[in-house]
């Protein structure tokens, strides 16, 4: 039901390395796949080969640029999105229905889509955008954590894990218990400095961000611009360039 | 946010059947027979309007039952199980004074503090999201409120009470515009905070994840110019208080003139409804705003 749990036994989450993500989209389309052909209701697309095409994905890739504070050059960071499995969801509390829940045995957030009514009050209360209202179903989707393969004994024990994280080809998704101080992502989280997304939002996320580590700095000075050959043309070009603007 | 004209419709709408409930739960105007009949079937009209509306904004709505379930968390769950229960109190109340000819005050009374808790739930479906800052103060729900109480007392013709309480609203309303402008910024949410880059630089959008248009933007990347919203709050202020005020407070009462002032008034309350939905900036906006 509604009433997020005052604890849980483990905290499932991901962990996402913004350092080594390539920004290849190889986890979108993992993730779209996998929740198409599995639990719950297609991801739908709307148009998709029209001019006004759309879609629902449970996961999604920015690009961002940092532009230093010193003026060093820029950088460019890929940033995947998802739901974050937040410890004070607020998508879960102002659900009507009871069809949002954090369930109590791992943390994970999901929706029963046989409850919701599609009134997309989940989607206005969640900051980060990872919450989907599906166009075809007319039910909320989002990010289950691959709830249907990480306990999936069909599977070969490599496969137990969400799709995201099992196609990354860059290895920059991570899973594990969060709550457990000495599984392998939260030590990755504690050296490394994972981060919170809008921490001022109180939501208390499960999943950590790893921040790019810093870049190489050049042990010289960068060679000098080259040095301009001409600002105004003369002789023919000049006429040319004369010529055709009075044409 | 997206201004879609069945929460407009529903907010309004049932606002101010509440709002005419909580007067005629008090005796206000005192009616029986035909004339209380009248009164209730504005009141049920618009009350049970806007909740239809209302359902018309869900895309499921065949589990819309499910809804009455979780009002021990959910302020959209309180909201309609409130309604309902006030429904029910009036209807009581209403049989009363319309076929036998007796005030059942109990009922009267108890269904006016529901009514009012209705319209206060209504706004805290808005007011509870700290990621809409401009919804998320105190002042929201008391102008809900305000809407409702004055907007009832338009429709059951106290032109006196109805245009003090303008008054009040339309002064409270463009102070809520003004605290509003300032609530996203006060939040301290900027493109740093939400992607936790702010550290190492200023952070600039260099491409989305998606070149088409999906559910996050159409409903929560909805932008209006600011020169468009000054000139919409003008329009929605002399229409929701300045023109009634003067036709209520200061023109001789008449009954035309009372009408006018009600029809003025529904028009400045859906322009600023509108508004209300129109100007409000979810934070998720961050994530695709270029800088
Ligand atoms: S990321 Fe959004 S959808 Fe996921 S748990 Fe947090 S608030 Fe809810
Ligand atoms: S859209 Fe569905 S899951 Fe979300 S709040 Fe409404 S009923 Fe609950
Ligand atoms: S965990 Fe599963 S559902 Fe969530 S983003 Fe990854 S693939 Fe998608």
């Amino acid at each position: 039901m509604t009433k997020l749990p005052t604890e849980t036994q483990k905290k499932l989450g991901l962990v996402i390395d913004l350092d080594t993500c390539v920004g290849c989209h190889g986890c979108v389309t993992a993730c779209k796949g996998w929740n198409t052909q599995n639990y719950g209701a297609p991801l739908s697309d709307v148009d998709a080969y029209g001019a006004d095409p759309e879609g629902t994905f449970l996961n999604r890739v920015f690009n961002y640029e940092i532009a230093p504070h010193d003026g060093g050059p820029s950088q460019t960071v890929h940033f995947p999105k998802s739901c974050l499995h937040c410890e004070d969801a607020p998508c879960v509390t102002v659900c009507p229905t009871g069809a949002s829940y954090k369930r109590v045995s791992d943390g994970i957030v999901l929706v029963n889509e046989d409850r919701c009514m599609g009134c997309g009050l989940c989607a206005w209360a969640c900051p980060y955008g990872a919450r989907e209202l599906d166009a075809v179903a007319g039910v909320m989707k989002k990010c289950t954590l691959c709830v249907d393969r990480i306990y999936n004994e069909n599977l070969p024990e490599e496969d137990r894990v969400p799709a995201c994280v099992r196609t990354c080809p860059a290895g920059a998704r991570h899973f594990g218990d969060l709550g457990d101080p000495d599984s392998e992502v939260s030590k990755l989280v504690a050296e490394r400095g994972g981060i919170d997304l809008m921490p001022e939002q109180g939501t208390k996320p499960v999943n950590k961000y790893l921040p790019p580590r810093p870049r190489d700095t050049l042990d010289k000075t960068p060679p000098a611009a080259l040095e301009t050959v001409a600002e105004e043309a003369t002789g023919f070009l000049a006429w040319l360039d004369k010529a055709l603007e009075r044409l | 946010m997206h201004p879609a004209p069945s929460v407009i419709i529903f907010t309004a709408l049932s606002g101010l059947g509440f709002g005419l409930f909580m007067w005629l739960g008090l005796g206000a105007p005192d009616v029986y027979g035909m004339q209380a009949f009248g009164m209730f079937f504005i009141a049920y009209a618009f009350a049970v309007g806007g909740l239809l509306a209302s359902v018309f904004h869900l895309a499921n709505k065949k589990n819309a039952i499910y809804s009455f379930s979780q009002w021990q968390t959910s302020w959209l769950s309180r909201e309609g199980v409130l309604s309902v229960i006030t429904l029910l109190v009036f209807a009581v109340f209403a049989i009363g004074r319309i076929f036998v000819g007796v005030s059942l005050d109990f009922f009267g009374y108890a269904g006016s503090a529901l009514a009012l808790l209705t319209v206060f739930s209504t706004s805290m479906i808005y007011t509870q999201l700290k990621t809409v800052p401009r919804w998320n103060m105190p002042l929201t729900p008391v102008l809900f409120l305000l809407y409702a109480i004055s907007g009832g007392a338009l429709l059951s013709m106290q032109p006196r009470v109805a245009g003090v309480l303008i008054v009040v609203l339309s002064a409270l309303q463009w102070a809520g515009w003004m605290m509003g402008d300032a609530r996203f910024a006060q939040t301290g949410t900027t493109k740093g905070t939400a992607t936790g880059l702010a550290d190492r630089g200023r952070v600039r959008m260099f491409e989305s994840a998606h070149t088409a248009r999906n559910y996050v933007l159409d409903e929560m990347a909805y932008r209006i110019g600011r020169k468009h919203a000054q000139k919409l709050r003008l329009i929605a202020i002399t229409l929701i208080g300045v023109v009634p005020a003067l036709l209520l407070l200061v023109a001789p009462p008449s009954m035309p003139l009372a009408i006018v002032a009600l029809v003025l008034h529904l028009a400045g309350l859906l322009t600023a409804r509108w508004l209300f939905f129109a100007e409000a900036e979810h934070v998720v906006t961050t994530y695709y705003a270029h800088d």
